[in-house]
């Protein structure tokens, strides 16, 4: 695979320099030339303004036969006797794939105690599911999940598994994807089926988060990926039929390599920022964890849950509960106040789906007034005690 | 039972967590941006330094990337590491975690070929990179190492007969704590502990008196066929910068007006 600069085109306008994330183009002579630092990931092209640049692709062998695989599978997991409600956000997304591609959806899970839920999942639009059930499987044992689902997997060749990014799906998830050989993409927030191959298009932040990457598994099967919870929506759906299957095996704690000595509840009062109605987030503008106080202060007088943006949890000035972006929670409150955030896209993916959001930020440019419906040019610390007065004023007036 | 080989797996990144974007342009911003070890990976090597300190053991730096990820390394051995390996090889480029974590596990391979009988080893990661966020490789890792792991450690313990004892922490509010036999890979959390500087001794030792190693595809005996692009499944179709339109209000006036304007909007949206 090689990136190939038609001479005659280039004009030397350096697009593609400014566009690589690797420094891996430079303009010589008015013309670019491909560094050692490239990576092939062909950011440079659609930045090319005049076509010049080309990616060449070697022909796609396919590694397996692709045609043995079908159906798009959901892992569910589960705690203290609940499963995990991305189990069916990924039904929900996973059912418009399974049409897509004309397959079964299938939801996978292992656990014991919930034979009366099964049939429940058809209104989330699956069509079977592979019910493992064992009483050692009431918590989760890494090595199990990871030979009974493998082996699973391996038997009925589904052509797409979807599993919920939390801590339990990305630690079972890559390990079944090195045992089977299988391409794995982490916290994707798109998934899409490519019409002319059947690929799915899976689609994440990268870089840290500023850049978007669609990554393919051209040429082998099965496809995984994971997502974080929040964001696709669970759809309910007409109750149609399901079939059930069920896997019943006598696990032993032996049987696992690894033993669980103890769980312990932390009764710690934790952030809920997925369930609040109104959420004040700050960022790096706000300056350090003792002025955090005034953001604070804005989501007292709100009744608001305190988010913050990923250097705010990098710096400790905030817990990792409240995060909010890619790699913490992906919110939709009412109401979304972003304080001295500037909006790199790892944040945005977690919070735009916000009814109303509003931007406090000194730099007129910061790319978080692109998706605030109201945005105010300023410095934070001089209009939140402000803004806070207002709302009192108005809390009194009713 | 004795624990001699303590490996801590490490990545260099970009300096900073988000690749910044020139709002004018529209483009990247990349000059100026430092590399640096990626930080969950100090927490990793502080416990490898810990685990030697505590019961023995040498600490043995690895990592795979450009050759200019040496400094990373040198890093590792400022802070105590005994030894670094750089895995670097044009073919190398392009790997996606499978292709990384099969590099990787060739190099623990060869360097555990002299382990004896009574000897067992470890192997530490940090729990994800800032610049890819997948947290893939070090159960990928584990499973071709064909070693039980714990993901997600916020508190390691090494207990009589190699046994460990960690806490993991699953959700917010849970911690497990799990046992299991060494050999076996850790992923560690930064709650975990507190990376020691390295100080002026230790950062003169990482120059004068240590060295990185580094190893090629042909030195780890690779297959071209499962590393770099071609021992990767996935690929990278497209990358681009995600242009956004918003339906954007900018308030003007003073910021009284400004206060008092949004507040009357949020109660006409019926927001407060």
């Amino acid at each position: 695979m090689s990136i190939i600069i038609d001479d005659e085109l280039c004009t030397g306008c350096a697009s593609c320099v400014a566009n690589c994330p690797f420094g891996g183009i430079e303009i010589i002579d008015n013309i670019a030339v491909i560094t050692e630092e490239c990576t092939l990931c062909g950011a440079c092209i659609d930045a090319c303004p005049v076509e010049a640049i080309t990616l060449e692709r070697e022909e796609y062998i396919d590694k397996v036969d692709k045609t043995q695989y079908k159906g798009v599978w959901v892992i569910a997991e589960h705690y203290k006797g609940v499963i995990h409600k991305v189990a069916y956000q990924l039904l929900g997304r996973g059912r418009e794939l399974a049409n897509k591609l004309k397959v079964n959806l299938v939801l996978v899970l292992l656990g014991d105690r919930f034979d009366n839920l099964l049939k429940d999942f058809a209104e989330y639009g699956a069509d079977e599911v592979i019910y493992i059930k064992s009483s050692l499987l009431k918590n989760y044992y890494s090595d199990l999940y990871v030979s009974m689902l493998a082996e699973l997997i391996q038997e009925r060749k589904p052509e797409i598994i979807l599993i919920g990014a939390t801590p339990t799906g990305r630690d079972f998830a890559p390990r079944i994807a090195k045992k089977l050989n299988a391409g794995l993409t982490a916290d994707c927030t798109g998934l899409e089926i490519e019409e002319e191959t059947g690929n799915l298009l899976q689609t994440r932040p990268t870089f840290g988060g500023n850049i978007m990457a669609t990554i393919r598994t051209p040429t082998s099967r099965p496809q995984m990926a994971t997502v974080r919870p929040g964001i696709f929506k669970a759809v309910k759906v007409s109750k149609k039929d399901i079939k059930v299957t069920k896997i019943v095996k006598d696990f032993e704690e032996k049987d696992s390599v690894t033993k669980i000595v103890k769980i312990i509840d932390k009764q710690k009062k934790k952030a809920n920022l997925e369930d609040a109605e109104i959420i004040v987030s700050g960022g790096r503008g706000v300056g350090s964890k003792e002025k955090f106080k005034i953001v604070e202060e804005l989501a007292n007088v709100l009744g608001a849950e305190l988010g913050g943006s990923r250097v705010t949890i990098e710096l400790n000035w905030l817990d990792q509960d409240h995060q909010v972006g890619q790699t913490g929670k992906t919110v939709a409150p009412k109401l979304y106040i972003a304080c001295g955030i500037s909006g790199a896209i790892q944040h945005l993916v977690g919070m735009e789906n916000s009814e109303i959001i509003v931007a406090i930020n000194k730099d007129p440019n910061a790319p978080i007034f692109n998706v605030a419906h109201y945005g105010i040019v300023g410095d934070l610390h001089q209009v939140i005690p402000v803004l806070i007065e207002e709302i009192k004023k108005m809390k009194q007036e009713e | 039972m004795l624990i001699v080989k303590i490996f801590v797996c490490i990545k260099q990144v970009p300096g900073v967590s988000e690749v910044k974007i020139d709002p004018k342009t529209n483009t990247l911003v990349r000059e100026g941006i430092p590399s640096i070890i990626n930080p969950h990976d100090k927490h990793a090597i502080e416990l490898g330094i810990s685990i030697r300190q505590k019961y023995s053991g040498e600490v043995i730096a690895l990592s795979m990337g450009p050759p200019q990820a040496e400094t990373a390394l040198r890093e590792a051995l400022a802070m105590g590491a005994d030894k670094a390996y750089l895995l670097t090889d044009r073919a190398f480029a392009g790997a996606d975690t499978l292709a990384t974590s099969h590099t990787l596990a060739l190099g623990i391979k060869k360097l555990l070929r002299d382990l004896k009988k009574n000897e067992d080893y470890i192997v530490i990661c940090g729990t994800q990179a800032i610049d890819g966020d997948t947290a893939q490789v070090g159960p990928e890792l584990a499973e071709e190492l064909n070693i039980p792991q714990i993901t997600y450690v916020l508190k390691f313990e090494l207990k009589e007969n190699n046994k460990i004892l960690v806490e993991r922490a699953f959700r917010s509010d849970e911690v497990v704590i799990i046992e299991t036999k060494l050999p076996a890979l850790i992923s560690v959390l930064k709650e975990l502990n507190m990376p020691r500087n390295p100080g002026v001794k230790g950062i003169v030792n990482a120059y004068s008196k240590k060295q990185v190693i580094s190893l090629s595809a042909e030195d780890l005996g690779a297959d071209k066929s499962e590393i770099g692009l071609n021992g990767s499944q996935t690929e990278v179709w497209r990358i681009f910068v995600p242009q956004r339109k918003g339906k954007h209000i900018k308030l003007e006036g003073t910021i009284e007006e400004m206060s008092q304007e949004l507040c009357n909007n949020l109660r006409e949206d019926k927001i407060i």
